[in-house]
């Protein structure tokens, strides 16, 4: 029984931290840019994708950290091209574009790459169990935790110390302001918009070592992001950070005890975080209204 | 002075409005003579019917009250399942049915309006398609219940007995298309009646200036609720119908990406018309029908429809000015 909830509980750990990834960058662009990007999905597809493709070149390491920076490039790209131009209108504009994004993206996926699923390969080190009597843990998932913290302590560092990270934050808070002190809002929101595709592009390679690849791989993490920035509060990184981990362990334990309700748990917290404390664990107070 | 020179504009018995209406409804009357003939069926029209009533009443949200859902499908899946549930487990009668599905999306869409009406703007639009997704698992995981994956089969829509006549739905045809017709014509005819009523016309205040319409002493967020609500109950009246259209009801009827297909469909035909959405579904829905039996691509054709209609036009085909502006 308890190696069965220690399995679970980094089970949870590990779908919490992608949820993180996920949400992270979904939260970024949202945030700046008011924009819920239902591609966010098939951005870590690609990423996956990518990695599966510049691996036999590059290597593992190489595509690890060549291929999320070639899907926020294509995220640049897209955003350059398109979304802005959208930006100022009502916002059921972006969300038809992303949503129609998210079709395309998907199909060319299954075009390019073929509907069924693919392997991805692991270097050998990664693939062992860290014990014999931790046989179910390998050391790529505390590899894959291990990248997630990383990730995520980069990123709040450069939000906190960089000039440009600075701005995203005063952005958040009111972007008029910013723009009027000169800096170049268009730019920013570019940069930014990048930036939450490459978390999504580093959540595809790690979870194509873990899953597999298929071109709705995505699909699944969606959903649960939304709901991890709601139950953390609309506005505040560190609250989507903790609402991810939340609802990813509350899944995951929920399956020790009646596994079919492991979805609709974290459906509950979200319907009962909106109950009692409609900003969000963390949201600050008018960000939502 | 505005009211005493419209009042001396000599009256006409047709206005352009009235014209445009009785062309509307001669053309739905008269479906099963045209229709055929340009290589469509009747069980297409009856999807025009129930998609435009559903986008029809997610308008009344997103076009008149300015309020962005992108989670009807939930509303318009329990129609469906309401109805085919009673159908299976409880009764087998059409009009309990309907009224069973029109209930439980209604109540449902009531009770979580509750929870958001204070939330604006896209994260209104998130916390819909959330709450909408609840539903889909659980039709999704339900499986003895509820049909999973498979959705729920084994029901029939009933003959309805009107006291000394009966009328035999049972089969497909026009007599189910002019069924069908009617319920659109009756609940169009109160959304209408809706839209111009006192409340109607503050729902539009609130859309045009919610500041303002504050200072003015309206309850905002009770309206905003009331709005949602209306519109739950017509949506889920669509799913209702759907379920008995098909004598099926599809976990896919309850996922977001059918929300996202009714606010398409009420973009194209133009936001803010009354009847725009009605002519969106029937563009997307015979375009859909198309593309399918052409492609395999099809995801790549409905993505790019929708792309296109962001970039190019936003207006939609009976759109107006103004549609563009920030919400």
């Amino acid at each position: 029984m308890a190696q069965v909830i220690l399995f679970n509980v980094t089970n949870g750990l590990i779908i919490g931290a992608f949820y993180v990834l996920m949400a992270l960058g979904l939260s970024l662009i949202l945030n700046l840019s008011n924009v819920i990007n239902f591609a966010h999905g098939n951005f870590l597809a690609l990423g996956g994708y990518l990695a599966f493709t510049l691996s036999p070149t590059l290597g593992y390491w190489g595509a690890l950290l060549v291929s999320p920076l070639l899907t926020a490039l294509i995220g640049v790209a897209i955003e350059r091209l398109m979304i802005r131009r959208i930006y100022n209108r009502d916002p059921v504009y972006s969300l038809l574009f992303t949503f129609g994004l998210a079709f395309v993206m998907q199909d060319a996926a299954r075009y390019i790459w073929g509907p069924n699923g693919l392997p991805m390969g692991l270097p050998a080190a990664l693939s062992q169990p860290i014990t014999a009597s931790l046989f179910f843990i390998t050391w790529y998932r505390v590899f894959m935790v291990a990248v997630v913290i990383i990730a995520v302590v980069g990123l709040f560092t450069f939000l906190r110390r960089s000039r440009i990270g600075l701005r995203i934050r005063a952005g958040t808070l009111d972007l008029e302001t910013v723009s009027v002190l000169g800096v170049n809002v268009r730019n920013l929101r570019t940069f930014n918009f990048g930036l939450g595709c490459l978390l999504a592009g580093l959540s595809g390679v790690l979870a194509a070592g873990q899953i597999g690849l298929n071109p709705n791989m995505g699909d699944d993490l969606l959903l649960p992001s939304f709901i991890a920035i709601i139950v953390g509060g609309v506005g505040s990184l560190i609250g989507t950070l903790f609402g991810g981990l939340l609802i990813g362990l509350a899944a995951a334990l929920t399956t020790v005890v009646y596994p079919s309700a492991s979805e609709a748990v974290i459906y509950a917290i979200m319907m009962a975080v909106l109950l009692i404390r409609p900003r969000g664990l963390m949201g600050e107070e008018g960000m939502m209204s | 002075m505005t009211v005493a020179l419209s009042s001396a504009e000599p009256r006409r018995l047709l206005g352009r409005d009235q014209l445009t209406l009785v062309a509307i409804w001669v053309a739905l009357i008269s479906v099963p003579l045209w229709l055929p003939l340009l290589g469509g069926y009747t069980a297409l029209a009856g999807r025009v019917l129930v998609f435009g009533l559903a986008a029809m009443a997610l308008n009344l949200l997103l076009g008149f009250t300015g309020v962005l859902s992108f989670g009807h499908a939930a509303y318009f899946g329990l129609g469906a399942y309401g109805a085919g549930l009673t159908l299976r487990y409880l009764v087998h009668s059409t009009p309990l049915a309907m009224l069973a599905g029109t209930l439980l999306g209604g109540v449902a869409g009531t009770l979580f309006g509750l929870l958001i009406v204070r939330r604006r703007g896209v994260y209104f639009a998130m916390c819909t398609i959330a709450f909408g997704q609840l539903w889909y698992y659980l039709a999704y995981s339900w499986n003895s219940f509820t049909g999973g994956f498979d959705g729920l089969r084994d029901f029939q829509r009933a003959p309805i007995a009107l006291g000394p006549f009966t009328l035999d739905i049972t089969a497909g045809g026009a007599r189910f298309y002019f069924f069908l017709l009617a319920i659109f014509a009756v609940a169009a005819g109160v959304m209408g009646l809706i839209l111009r009523s006192p409340f109607g016309r503050t729902l539009i205040a609130i859309r045009e200036n919610e500041r303002r319409a504050r200072f003015l002493g309206i309850p905002v967020e009770r309206h905003i609720w009331l709005s949602f609500s209306i519109s739950c109950f017509f949506t889920a009246l669509a799913g209702s119908l759907y379920a008995l259209l098909n004598n099926f009801a599809d976990p896919l009827t309850l996922h977001y990406t059918l929300s996202g297909y009714f606010v398409v469909m009420t973009v194209i035909g133009g936001m803010r018309t009354f009847w725009g959405p009605l002519l969106g579904a029937a563009v997307f829905v015979m375009l859909q029908d198309y593309i399918s039996s052409m492609t395999v691509n099809w995801m790549s054709f409905i993505g790019l429809i929708f792309m296109f209609v962001v970039l190019f036009f936003p207006r939609g085909l009976l759109g107006t000015k103004g549609v563009l502006a920030k919400g």
